[in-house]
């Protein structure tokens, strides 16, 4: 079947789409879009976390018939290689990387919860990251990220 | 395989009627995980995301009807008042991003021991309807479950919403796993005090075939409050325990990967003793719903 959506504000078409692939598969398979990541295929990591209709979903989860004219963004959508998003920004930053396969769904994560919260606090964030894996920072780097995420968000809440 | 969406509820349940064997999909945690893992391949997905009739949650004669396809984030936030015992369960669910999508819909149609939802519908006399191109019946909470991930509903059937009245007393929920987040309940259990009818719910989730009631603790701890509701006290250790204790006796579980028989029949009688102290505490403060 056929499937048209927007992602990251473009309009994209998928053919031949099988009527139980996901979302997932048809983001990095048929639109080059490797940003969100394939991992456990059932909703425990995270990696493939996305905005659906502005909701963070896994998008392993979705299935790709169901996004039909509805709206998508990816890791990719959030910033440009000229100016990232304050939330890519401070993950560099606080060394909150390290095999980076995690990074695109906890990105999307964190900065859903800092549209939602400007000021979280540590169990807050750990609430809101909860269904992002990471298995080798310890989180403890990601969540100094996300704090100082929200306050460079804080800084330029005007722009 | 075919990818079935319709836009309305009529038009829904014509399609089921058709093809009986569409697998509804709508918040996708249980149909994707088993798509992706070849364990499924239906002959049509019935996509119920552009159902708007089923998407919504209203007040009607005194009860809530929260539409099937509600998602949990949505009964965390908006009902958490009025059912404070399902939004204390919605929040143990999986992770935000599957509480974005889930809906006690989905948890209902999978019918799974351990979901979720079913323990506090249970406590609150909850009443699923369901329809077809044959109309609309509603079916009793203690009647929808039949086995292990079997209930009540018909080939032809989409669940349309769930029916329960508003806390009119304390309610409370409790779950063990190995974390907060994406834990698959060990064992669950769920009480509501309803000093109203002098009466108290209960379920158990994780502890038998199906998820259930305790009747012979609720009559237990009906008979023990019976004299207290108009003066509250606090309740005496050995009357927690006793209701725990046969709590636990009315659990029917099974050893697996998660726990063992011996492991959830305790368990399950400490978070009974535990939640019914919960909510008899609020009680007697005075709070007559608890904040999910």
């Amino acid at each position: 079947m056929r499937v048209k959506f927007t992602v990251n504000g473009e309009e994209r078409t998928a053919d031949d789409v099988w009527e139980g692939e996901s979302l997932l598969y048809v983001l990095r398979e048929r639109l080059g879009l490797p940003g969100a990541k394939n991992a456990c295929e059932q909703g425990e990591c995270g990696s493939c976390t996305v905005y659906l209709d502005d909701t963070p979903v896994c998008a392993c989860l979705v299935a790709a018939g169901q996004v039909q004219d509805r709206e998508v963004r990816t890791v990719e959508g959030l910033g440009s290689e000229e100016e990232l998003d304050p939330v890519q920004q401070a993950f560099i930053e606080r060394g909150a990387v390290q095999c980076g396969f995690c990074t695109p769904g906890l990105i999307v994560a964190a900065h859903d919860l800092i549209r939602r919260n400007p000021c979280p606090k540590d169990a807050e964030i750990r609430e809101a990251l909860a269904g992002n894996l990471c298995r080798c920072t310890g989180y403890e780097k990601i969540i100094d990220a996300v704090h100082t995420a929200a306050a460079h968000s804080r800084g330029e809440a005007t722009s | 395989m075919d990818f079935i969406r319709p836009t309305s509820l009529a038009e829904a349940l014509r399609a089921k009627a058709e093809v009986p064997e569409a697998v509804p999909i709508a918040g996708g945690t249980d149909v994707m995980v088993e798509l992706n893992f070849d364990r499924r391949r239906p002959p049509a997905l019935l996509d119920l995301n552009a159902v708007g009739e089923i998407a919504k949650w209203s007040e009607v004669d005194g009860r809530i009807r929260l539409g099937a396809a509600v998602p949990y984030v949505r009964v965390i936030d908006e009902l958490g008042d009025r059912l404070p015992g399902l939004a204390m369960a919605a929040r143990t669910v999986g992770s935000p991003q599957i509480r974005n999508r889930g809906t006690v819909g989905g948890n209902l149609a999978a019918a799974s021991p351990a979901g979720d939802s079913h323990p506090p519908l249970l406590a609150s006399d909850a009443v699923v309807e369901v329809a077809s191109v044959r109309g609309t019946r509603t079916i009793p909470i203690t009647e929808f479950y039949l086995g292990v991930k079997r209930s009540a509903l018909e080939p032809d059937e989409l669940i349309t919403a769930v029916l329960l009245p508003p806390a009119d007393g304390p309610q409370q929920f409790s779950k063990v796993g190995t974390r907060n987040a994406m834990v698959i309940a060990v064992c669950s259990f769920a009480v509501a005090l309803h000093p109203a009818s002098g009466t108290v719910g209960t379920g158990l989730g994780s502890a038998a075939p199906t998820p259930r009631r305790a009747p012979e603790a609720e009559d237990y701890i009906a008979g023990e409050l019976s004299a207290l509701w108009q003066s509250p006290a606090p309740l005496a250790d050995s009357v927690l325990r006793r209701f725990g204790e046969l709590v636990g006796a009315a659990a029917q579980p099974i050893d697996d990967v998660r726990g063992s028989a011996a492991y959830r029949r305790h368990a399950l009688a400490v978070l009974a003793r535990r939640t019914l102290g919960w909510a008899w505490h609020d009680y007697c403060e005075g709070r007559v719903t608890a904040c999910a």
